[in-house]
């Protein structure tokens, strides 16, 4: 019978209640009229019948909650839209904040065991920095150390496809024959490259990215062991890696090996300052990265006393692959996380508010019910059902919202590591986000149901709505709407900051004019253009032909667009100049065509710009920045000075306005330009121009067709690729940031307006509950003045306390955004002075309507109720 | 309280279980354990409600007014044995609702024999 009477507890309880006794009686009568084998028989039999009576039993009771609920919101759509939105505000916004949170910070990158890999630096103990390697310094390192398994060497190498429909371009890397090792990964189709493969003697093979075969070949199997033309090599395709494989960043679209030999190398393979190769390493077994920083210590130290010229101050620096990540854009990811989480817990707040005051004006219906028979146990389940199925209507929504709104937050997705550009949203988010909504929506709701079911006495009936809240329930209303005006004071000041910074990045004046200029790329292969004399012929081709297009002003070459990646740092030695250090003596090189100042209006202060006469078998010339002028001949002119850089000494002809080379958020050192002729054959075979800049006084975007068939007719097997508008070009290195403000905003908003929303609900409700009190105040003589004064005295006393923690959260929270706030004290009194004020005006605004409502209560109504 | 009662034919088709218990108590009030066996009586041991099947019926059955409980004073006195168990009988709607299953299962089993189908004894 013990069994019997442990399975009853599987029916609902009210059913138990009912029929409990019967059952067992019946039970019992049937059990003792059977024998041993009956009573087996009858058990099986009972079990069978308990479970699938009481499942439909709980089936029944659940469909009719939910037809109730549907009656019940039915007539409160305005609750029931409200709970529903909330929620889904709340838990999708976090879904897609914290997704991409763990895209950026926290999800393996797509090789075998990551955490034990490693990108190797060397860096100048003296002016500090990291750099990448010489081959010279790499062949060295690799040998001297047992604190890696493995170690590969690469460089990137973009390329023209060419024969495969119109001229590409390629982003690719060259990397020793080890990578793919190292990495641990291994192709989709086909296969990786060796160390055999990077042997000179090798033939040309390339893999080939997941995206370029289907970009470039439509993900033809049969592009495997095909020929195809790289900077016009041919090059045996070898296999595809996977789509999710990515190295070093995603934009890579082919891999091909690297020999470090010095035939392969040729001249200068032993300069240990030629760097160009970036390191990857796995860890060996039980080799820590403090222990293997430590060995490479003492390598760098060997490398510095061998090649005491070369390697003075050399460091060697090792760090995990995601370390790459700087600082800024990891504050950036995690602000938005954390921001995603605030309006999280602001519309949990709301809604706990919400469904408390929602089921404290219905413990008449509850006195009701339970009046007429229904439970304790069946009231508390009822509004359970509601809440839950609430929680889930918001919590679909939500995952619709993060599921629309992940691509805009892609752009918070920084290009440097090695991880898809859009975060796949994780259910467990949603799930985690869902529950959040979840566990409050029932814990809200049990309360006032429990309260309704306990106090659902004949009293309850008799008397007016009056009994609802007591004094508890009023405080943690109190503090619900505390809690949401202290966090959306505190993400105000966040996104007043963070506007500010923006604002003051914008205003910053790039050193060129970005406006109306078409800018693409056309990179010369190497060896067709390792000589100089057919890249000038390239140049001048083209920009003759372009000059001749109507509507435009100027047109130009130079090595690389300022802001983007492209340029070299080179050291120079000012003849003459001011004695400083090598730091101070660095400079942004690049080689331009005759037409690029003018095109970017950056102004020639002092000299003359290039000419066509500035060829080889002239006289070397440079242009130096302003501020390069100003750090070496202060107060003097720097024209006919000479300096020697890039192997050469070069005459000083011109000083040209200072440029924003590294973006609008970092201080760029000055820059230094040479003539795109004066550079021997094969030499500085990275520098040479290849960004074309056009200046057009119609819209930009309509010279490209004509652009294009210029450049084909100069060079039918010539791609263009990167095309873009200059402003579009700085546009995009605010989008994280402007993204981010953008974001913040959104949440900033949403949340403000819900603590007001919370404030006015709260509000409204108390003084709904308390008209018969109110009335009699007036009745005894209290103005309506008073009353307003009361329910705003209370209404805004709480909106103070909010505001108060809340700018002291943010001030003490200002200091850890500071690495994002280009500069903007995180303290700013004008952002807190903005924020509070704002806050103060939506609380006004919500306690604002509840007390005018109070005023009105008739004395004569409200006591009659 | 019946005119609030929707029409029989409105309750049709009834679930075996359902139409079972109605017979069992189509001749007078029994109780939960009574009906059990009077419905495998009459079915030779074919139909064996479970009693948790049977109560969740009853509980349906007395929402929808088919049947009643009997009150302390209605209950057979000489059942002394069953002072503890609980009595049930038909209301007029039930015995209204079964007669109307029984027309229709009656029309559907001429209409069965009409095109051709005889039951045969298996």
């Amino acid at each position: 019978m013990r069994l019997y009477r442990a399975l009853l507890r599987l029916y609902p309880r009210s059913f138990r209640a009912e029929y409990g006794e019967q059952i067992l009686d019946d039970l019992a009568t049937r059990r003792a009229a059977a024998g041993f084998v009956g009573r087996v028989g009858l058990a099986a039999e009972t079990i069978a019948d308990t479970v699938i009576a009481a499942g439909r039993l709980h089936t029944d009771l659940l469909a009719q909650d939910i037809r109730y609920t549907f009656r019940t919101l039915r007539r409160a759509p305005g609750f029931a839209a409200t709970a529903i939105l909330l929620t889904a505000v709340g838990t999708g916004a976090t879904t897609a904040a914290l997704a991409v949170a763990d895209h950026v910070l926290l999800r393996p990158l797509p090789y075998r065991e990551p955490d034990r890999l490693v990108n190797v630096w060397q860096e100048d103990t003296t002016v500090g920095g990291h750099n990448v390697l010489s081959p010279a310094n790499y062949l060295d390192l690799i040998a001297s150390t047992t604190a890696f398994e493995k170690v590969a060497a690469y460089t990137p190498r973009s390329a023209n496809l060419v024969g495969e429909g119109a001229p590409v371009r390629l982003e690719g890397h060259l990397a020793t024959g080890d990578l793919f090792d190292v990495l641990g990964r291994s192709a989709a189709i086909g296969r990786t490259f060796t160390a055999a493969d990077a042997e000179d003697s090798a033939p040309d093979v390339v893999v080939l990215s997941y995206g370029a075969w289907q970009t470039y070949f439509a993900g033809d199997p049969a592009t495997l062991g095909r020929d195809i033309s790289l900077n016009g090599i041919r090059h045996t395709v070898i296999g595809v890696m996977p789509r999710d494989f990515m190295f070093p960043d995603r934009r890579t679209e082919f891999w091909a090996p690297l020999s470090l030999s010095p035939a392969a190398l040729g001249p200068g393979y032993d300069d240990r300052t030629n760097t160009f190769l970036w390191t990857v390493a796995r860890l060996a077994d039980d080799v820590t990265l403090v222990q293997a920083d430590a060995q490479l210590d003492r390598t760098a130290a060997d490398l510095a006393r061998l090649y005491p010229d070369e390697n003075e101050s050399l460091g060697i620096l090792i760090v995990g692959l995601r370390g790459t990540l700087t600082r800024a854009s990891r504050t950036m990811v995690a602000a938005v996380a954390g921001a995603a989480l605030c309006l999280l817990l602001i519309a949990v707040t709301n809604l706990a508010g919400l469904i408390l005051s929602r089921g404290l004006s219905r413990q008449r219906e509850m006195a009701v019910r339970a009046a007429i028979g229904a439970g304790r146990e069946r009231l508390i389940r009822q509004m359970l059902t509601e809440s839950a199925l609430i929680a889930l209507a918001g919590g679909a929504l939500g995952a619709v919202l993060a599921w629309a709104g992940a691509p805009l937050l892609a752009r918070l997705v920084p290009t440097s590591l090695p991880i898809a550009e859009t975060p796949a949203i994780d259910w467990r988010f949603a799930a985690l986000a869902a529950a959040a909504a979840l566990v409050t929506a029932l814990a809200c709701g049990v309360l006032p149901a429990r309260r309704a079911a306990a106090g659902a006495s004949p009293s309850a009936l008799r008397e007016s709505s009056r009994t609802g809240s007591s004094r508890r329930t009023e405080r943690l209303r109190g503090a619900l709407v505390v809690a949401q005006v202290t966090i959306s004071v505190a993400l105000l000041v966040g996104v007043g900051l963070l506007a500010q910074a923006l604002w003051r990045v914008q205003a910053r004046d790039p050193g060129f004019d970005p406006q109306g200029v078409l800018t693409l790329r056309t990179s010369l292969p190497w060896p067709k253009y390792g000589p100089t004399a057919p890249r000038v012929a390239f140049y001048d081709r083209v920009l003759d032909d372009i000059r001749a297009l109507p509507g435009v002003d100027a047109a130009g070459f130079i090595t690389g667009l300022p802001m983007e990646v492209g340029g070299l740092i080179w050291e120079t030695t000012p003849e003459g100049g001011a004695a400083v250090g090598p730091r101070q003596r660095m400079v942004g090189l690049r080689f331009v065509t005759p037409g690029y100042f003018d095109a970017m209006r950056i102004p020639i202060r002092d000299g003359r710009d290039f000419a066509a006469g500035d060829t080889f078998d002239a006289p070397f010339v440079a242009i130096v920045s302003q501020s390069y002028a100003d750090r070496h001949w202060p107060g003097q002119s720097a024209i006919g000075r000479r300096v020697n850089i890039a192997f050469f000494d070069r005459l000083i002809v011109g000083v040209a306005g200072d440029v924003r080379v590294r973006g609008l958020e970092r201080e760029s050192e000055p820059q230094l330009y040479l003539p795109a002729p004066q550079v021997p054959d094969f030499g500085l075979m990275a520098s040479p121009p290849k960004d074309l800049v056009i200046r057009a006084s119609v819209p930009p975007l309509s010279l490209l067709p004509a652009v294009r068939g210029i450049v084909a007719r100069a060079d039918p097997e010539q791609p263009i690729a990167n095309v873009a508008l200059l402003q579009d070009v700085i546009d995009g290195q605010l989008a994280p940031r402007s993204t981010q403000l953008a974001v913040l905003g959104a949440f900033a908003a949403f949340a403000a307006g819900l603590a007001a929303i919370g404030l006015y609900g709260m509000l409204a409700f108390a003084v709904g509950e308390r008209m018969r009190e109110i009335g009699l105040r007036m009745a005894l003589g209290a103005t309506p003045r008073m009353i307003v004064g009361d329910v705003l005295a209370r209404g805004l006393r709480l909106a103070a306390g909010g505001i108060v923690v809340g700018a002291a959260l943010a001030w003490i929270a200002g200091r850890w955004m500071e690495s994002i706030l280009a500069g903007v004290s995180p303290h700013d009194v004008r952002v807190f002075v903005t924020a509070i004020g704002f806050t103060a005006l939506l609380a006004l605004a919500g306690t604002l309507l509840p007390a005018l409502r109070a005023s009105r209560v008739s004395p004569l109504d409200a006591t009659r109720m | 309280m019946t005119n609030r009662h929707p029409s029989p034919e409105s309750q049709l088709p009834l679930p075996a279980a359902t139409f079972h218990i109605l017979m069992a108590l189509a001749d007078g009030e029994r109780h939960g354990y009574a009906i059990i066996q009077d419905v495998a009586e009459r079915t030779n041991g074919d139909v064996r409600l479970g009693a948790g099947t049977l109560y969740r019926s009853i509980q349906r059955l007395l929402e929808q007014g088919y049947i009643d409980e009997l009150s302390m004073r209605e209950r057979p006195s000489k059942d002394a044995d069953d002072a503890r168990r609980r009595y049930y009988r038909l209301t007029a709607f039930g015995r209204a609702v079964a007669e109307a299953e029984t027309r229709r299962l009656t029309e559907l089993v001429r209409l069965a024999r009409a095109s051709g189908f005889v039951a045969r004894k298996v």
